[in-house]
């Protein structure tokens, strides 16, 4: 069993908000809607501060709340683990937006529950997501989990990471490299 | 170190800058299929103590009032629907890992559990279609003639109402995503919540019923409610009724708060949004002062005779009701972790 | 695709995948692309000025996406943001439309749609009238970008000799002077850092990677990801202040007395490249001596950077050289003196030995491919207009506000025609008021534009050009690692009555009479004739977007030139023609042959510098209004130190204006209070703060710092105008 992953370097990432254009003209996400976003951590006084950017967006959980929440089953797991969202089942209950710890998701203007979908539609012609194709600072990586040869099963092994609210429980599927330490 | 900025440039309605997908909608299907379930638990009591109609009793129209109350919650619901002309898709599966699922499937069953316990008491006469109402009372009599019917009616009645009221508050209680929600208590709050508006409801009706005069429509329409009424003291046992889920409410909402405060840091954030933070102002006071504190002691006062009896303490259950469902929304959208 | 096949992808082969996908055989992948309704047509983007190769995709006829072109070695298959949402640029339902004409009084942006044949006739008519009177030099034109290149064409024919472009005295100017001093030659643009193979990289007045030039940025984090130091000096925790080892928060307006003290270093403990000084070097010993008395403990006070510091990183500088690169910037005019600082950048990089090695500043190379053979412009008899007496001796290029100042004052010759190329002249000219008072005195305002900008709502005659998706433009032969020439063709046709600029600027010709300066008849033919004189073919252009030409080495360790078009021919330590104007005009300040440090104004109390920069998802104040970018970010934040905001009482997210040492206010803006930044300036992303009625999505959305940017301090060398000695309060709104 596949499992697709997104590894993000943060060391790497400027938070130019590429990502996030190239996915609303590959996905065609109306305006005034994302389905991914850049977040940017401040701590400390200056001049010692400390800046991460992350690159957020669906965290794809191995145990996803929103799909156990939604009564119709539009929501659902797809091959490799990819959560998605069936737009003709879904009946815009919104219980899935009220149970996803990252906001990832978002009410379509058509009405059904939008969010990430790893770009399934280019990795099942082998393309990489848009996001990660356009990346100028290459921060991004995608491939399969438990492919012990793919780059980012490489990368989760040899570098240290985190994932985003671990306290949530949801297992999510976007890991955010660390440099060094 | 700890984050002292934090910006993201994600603008989507609904979600930024404060989650609030949920809207009013939700807290009023929530507050009526709340009510409408206490109303069932009630009702569903009612048949199994006195399965027999009394002499010039008839209590249709709590389960009929319940019907319409439901179908106003669900329209609420329908309303909040992103995506309307899909909503038969609840329908065409059962998703046993979600509550919503639970709750289209428990909804669909509750409305012939009220029909059926309306069923149980006809009224004797109605202004007008009084050929059918015969053969509607033919009906009744027939269900009356069995017995174990008329108990599974009544089962029927206290089950679905316990199904409905909990699912309201579990439907919140499993998101956790949002810390303030996610708490076994929010199913056996609402539902107690629930009873208590029910009673009001009740309670009302009954004082609006013993006012009108003896002929009129209004008075039929409520005469077997006033029969709740022990009519020598004036003190409704409704009223007695509410006393008691009033303060099973006021325990259920401090062990709320005790769990999620001695919780997680998120959860005890969540909290302090209820009890001293941006909600708190709501919470406090139309939830707990003006909807729980005032109508019990109000009512304590009326039960041993030292005020008048007035509609102001079920109108403020009522109140407090629905904005308990209302800040219990807003707050726990603004809380995560 | 069967389920093992699907789930047996892995990320290295999606990689590889991908790229053969677009790579691999043209044929197949038209015939797959056609199949699934899909189309694509290589072109180069223009959201800014590095002109990477994109690769546009039509779904059903339909613009759908861009993204970078694989063959491109600027955009090495990735394009920034402002490129990815370039597609934005054509739905803008804001652009212009059809020609119009000034229906009332200037600036009330009435307007009057016109035919093109009316509104070039007009044009005309106006054009031959100024000549008549004044002569064709009282035409000036500004320009920005590849895109002016043919109305350039059409006004040189004519015969003015006044164009200008913003990007000189108010952009890259300064640094190009101050390293065309030193070295003979300028960093170019694109420029040519190999930040890539740095594995030291000082940042001095660069915030790369919130400054979006593409391929800098890639090459940034290739740096960051190979573990480089960099070391970032600025007043802002820039993000690349974040990626950094070093980073010094240094006070605004001291950099060249910080640069002055880590040369003192380098020389003092003997750290330099010896060897590459000798070789290269001119003037080093008086230079060397010049630096004595700028010790770090000298520049402590006025830097606010620890002594220690200034020699850790100095030390850490030599290490790694010549793989050293001090970044040239490019924008550069801050305080006035900004060539002498831009002078100090390049000696420093001369001490470290990274000019023309690898890790520093590579050998660029490109592609001979002449111009197209047009007869020779007409002589003109007046001198340009912009520097009068050559009063600022080292400004190769024409001075946008020394025609501003010519057009006021009529000296030393009026000026009363204005063609606008793409360029928001009002908002990229410092001190609007003066800009608006030259238009005042002008008998023409033409402006060729894609959106209706301010400068266009000034205008007489605004004409609508096509986006650089709906049009052919003239070959980009770039000047890079690699030579390459990249064709910019059109996508999508325009959805109303706009026009490329190559066919307004041939139209406008044949109405004024100069048809023998447009002997091609259309575009294509011109490219054709430009390509097929060095055996290249357009066809193959259409194809591919791009043709690469040989690699040539690079690095002088590889055997590229080491050539310096400098007096002597050398790496000028002492600049010999700063010795010479000197020389020849004793008593005028700032022509010190080695830099000096000038102290900045002192900041009144009360008030912070205001401090402007860039976002990765804009382009100056011209994307603004592109629907996909505008999500992105729909307005500018001031970023006020979080301390100094609760001193004020002031929280992010509450509306502030700002009032400049002149009482001028600027619109409300937000602010940001926070920890990124010192206590005594501000800053805010330049471009916003739109006042044109026709930029609907941007009007009124945040703040514009020019507005605030009235005091101008000319750099005496090029005429730079240094715009960092602006002041101003935070007013709550």
């Amino acid at each position: 069993m596949a499992r697709f992953a997104m590894v993000i370097d943060t060391a790497l990432c400027v938070g130019c908000s590429d990502c996030v254009v190239a996915c609303k003209t590959e996905n065609d996400v109306p305006e005034g809607f994302c389905r991914d976003w850049i977040e940017e951590e401040v701590r400390g006084t200056f001049p010692t501060v400390q800046l991460t950017i992350h690159s957020s967006r669906c965290n794809h959980c191995s145990s996803p709340p929103c799909v156990s929440c939604c009564p119709t089953g539009a929501s659902h797991v797809h091959e490799g683990g990819v959560v998605l969202v069936d737009h003709g089942k879904c009946i815009g209950c919104k219980a899935c937006i009220e149970a996803c710890p990252y906001d990832a998701r978002f009410s379509h203007p058509d009405g059904y529950a939008d969010k990430c979908t790893f770009c399934i539609h280019r990795v099942e012609k082998g393309l990489l997501p848009a996001c990660v194709a356009v990346c100028p600072t290459h921060c991004m990586h995608f491939g399969d989990l438990d492919d012990p040869e793919s780059e980012v099963t490489q990368l989760v092994r040899s570098r240290p990471y985190h994932v985003l609210t671990p306290e949530a429980g949801t297992q999510p599927n976007v890991f955010y490299l660390t440099r060094g330490r | 170190m700890t984050v002292l900025e934090l910006t993201s440039n994600r603008h989507n309605p609904g979600i930024d800058p404060l989650l609030n997908a949920w809207g009013w909608e939700i807290a009023v299907y929530l507050f009526l299929g709340g009510l409408v379930a206490g109303s069932l638990i009630l009702g569903g009591y009612r048949v199994l103590k006195s399965p027999r109609r009394q002499a010039g009793e008839s209590y249709p129209w709590g389960p009929l009032l319940g019907v319409l109350l439901l179908s106003l919650g669900m329209g609420a619901l329908f309303l909040d629907l992103g995506h309307k002309l899909s909503v038969g898709r609840l329908y065409l599966t059962f998703q046993p890992t979600s509550p919503m699922s639970w709750g289209a499937w428990i909804l669909l069953l509750v409305y012939p559990a009220m029909l059926a316990a309306a069923l149980l008491y006809p009224p004797e006469r109605v202004p007008f279609g009084n050929a059918p109402l015969a053969r509607v009372r033919a009906w009744s009599e027939w269900v009356h003639a069995r017995p174990r019917l008329v108990q599974g009616i009544g089962i029927a009645n206290l089950a679905g109402g316990a199904a409905l009221g909990l699912y309201t508050g579990v439907l919140l209680g499993t998101l956790g995503a949002r810390p303030l929600w996610n708490s076994a208590i929010l199913g056996p709050l609402f539902l107690i919540s629930g009873m208590s508006t029910a009673a009001a409801v009740l309670h009302l009706l009954s004082m609006v019923g013993a006012n009108a005069k003896q002929d009129s429509f209004g008075d039929l329409l409520l005469s077997g409610l006033v029969r709740l009424l022990n009519k020598d003291t004036g003190k409704s046992s409704m009223v007695r009724y509410d006393q008691s889920f009033m303060t099973i409410e006021l325990a259920l909402i401090g062990l709320w708060m005790i769990g999620l405060l001695t919780s997680t840091t998120a959860h005890r954030a969540a909290a302090a949004l209820l009890l001293s933070g941006a909600w708190a102002p709501q919470f406090w006071s139309l939830v707990v002062l003006t909807g729980l504190v005032a109508p019990l002691v109000l009512q304590h006062f009326e039960f041993i005779g030292r005020i008048r009896h007035t509609v102001i303490p079920p109108l403020l259950v009522l109140f407090g009701g629905f904005f308990l469902r209302f800040i219990v929304v807003g707050a726990g959208q603004g809380s995560h972790w | 695709m069967n389920r093992r096949q699907f789930l047996g992808i892995g990320a290295g082969a999606l990689a590889a995948a991908g790229l053969t996908s677009i790579l691999g055989g043209e044929r197949a992948r038209a015939a797959t692309l056609a199949k699934s309704g899909l189309r694509t047509i290589p072109t180069f983007c223009d959201l800014c000025f590095w002109k990477c190769g994109a690769v546009a995709t039509l779904r059903d006829g339909k613009l759908w996406k861009i993204e970078g072109n694989p063959l491109d070695p600027l955009s090495r298959g990735r394009l920034c943001p402002r490129g990815t949402g370039g597609v934005g640029a054509t739905f803008d339902p804001d652009r212009l439309r059809r020609p119009l004409l000034r229906a009332r009084v200037r600036g009330e942006e009435k307007w009057n749609a016109v035919s093109w044949d009316d509104a070039l006739g007009y044009l005309a008519l106006k054009l031959e009238a100024i000549k008549a009177a004044h002569g064709p030099e009282s035409m000036a034109m500004f320009s920005h970008g590849l895109g002016g290149n043919f109305l350039k064409h059409t006004l040189k024919a004519y015969g003015t000799t006044n164009i200008a472009a913003p990007s000189f005295a108010q952009c890259r100017g300064p640094r190009d002077v101050g390293f065309r001093l030193t070295f003979g030659d300028d960093p170019g643009s694109p420029e040519r850092t190999d930040i890539a193979n740095a594995r030291c990289l000082v940042l001095i007045g660069s915030h790369l990677g919130e400054n979006m030039h593409n391929t800098q940025v890639q090459e940034f984090a290739q740096a960051v990801g190979s573990g480089a130091t960099i070391i970032v000096v600025d007043p802002r925790f820039s993000v690349a202040a974040s990626k950094a080892k070093h980073y010094l928060p240094i006070r605004p307006g001291t950099d060249t007395a910080l640069l002055l003290a880590w040369m003192n270093v380098l020389v003092t403990e003997k750290l330099y490249d010896a060897e590459y000084v000798g070789k290269y070097g001119y003037g080093f010993e008086p230079f060397a001596a010049s630096l004595a008395e700028f010790t770090p403990e000298w520049a402590y006070p006025e830097t606010c950077i620890a002594p220690e510091i200034i020699r850790e990183t100095a030390r850490e500088m030599a290490r790694h050289r010549p793989a050293t690169l001090v970044h040239p910037g490019r924008h550069s005019n801050w305080y006035g003196h900004d060539t002498q600082r831009s002078r100090a950048v390049a000696l420093l990089n001369a001490l470290l030995g990274s000019w023309g090695r690898r890790g520093g500043f590579y050998v660029p190379a490109q592609m001979d491919l002449p111009g197209y053979p047009y007869p020779p412009y007409p002589k003109s008899t007046k001198a340009k207009v912009d520097n009068p007496d050559q009063r600022h001796p080292f400004a190769y290029e024409a001075l946008t506000t020394g025609i501003r100042e010519a057009t006021i004052t009529g000296k030393p010759y009026p000026i009363k025609g204005w063609m606008v190329y793409a360029t928001n002249l009002v908002r990229a000219l410092p001190d609007e008021r003066l800009t608006l008072a030259a238009i005042q005195e002008l008998d023409l305002l033409a402006v060729v534009d894609v959106i209706p900008s301010e400068t266009a709502g000034w205008a007489d005659i605004v004409l609508p050009e096509s986006t650089y998706l709906e049009r052919y433009d003239d070959l980009n032969v770039e000047l890079f690692r690699e030579p390459f020439i990249g064709l910019r063709q059109p996508v999508v046709e325009s959805p109303d009555d706009q026009k490329p600029n190559w066919w307004i600027a041939r139209e406008l010709a044949l109405k004024l009479g100069l048809a023998r300066y447009y002997p091609w008849k259309d575009i294509e033919e011109y490219l054709s004739t430009r390509l097929e004189k060095r055996g290249y073919h357009l066809a193959d252009l259409k194809r591919d977007g791009i043709v690469l030409g040989k690699k040539q080495p690079i690095y002088f360790e590889d055997g590229a030139p080491a050539e310096f078009a400098t007096p002597s021919k050398k790496i000028e330590f002492w600049s010999s023609q700063l010795q010479q104007h000197a020389d020849a005009h004793p008593g005028v300040k700032g022509f010190d042959p080695v830099p000096r440090y000038e102290p900045p104004e002192p900041c009144p109390s009360g008030a912070y510098r205001l401090l402007f920069g860039r976002a990765p998802v804009h382009s100056f104040g011209r994307t603004q209004t592109n629907p996909i970018l505008h999500d992105v970010m729909p307005e500018n934040e001031l970023w006020l130190n979080a301390g100094e905001a609760s001193r004020l009482g002031l929280r992010s997210g509450d509306r502030v204006k700002l009032r400049n040492q002149e009482g001028i206010e600027s619109l409300p803006i937000l602010l940001k209070a926070t920890e990124r930044i010192r206590a005594d300036c501000v800053f805010m992303v330049h471009g916003f703060g739109h006042t044109a009625k026709g930029l609907t999505r941007a009007f009124h959305k945040g703040a514009s710092d020019v507005q605030l940017l009235t005091r101008i301090k000319v750099d005496p060398l090029m005429g730079g105008t240094g715009l960092n000695d602006n002041f101003v309060s935070v007013v709550p709104v």
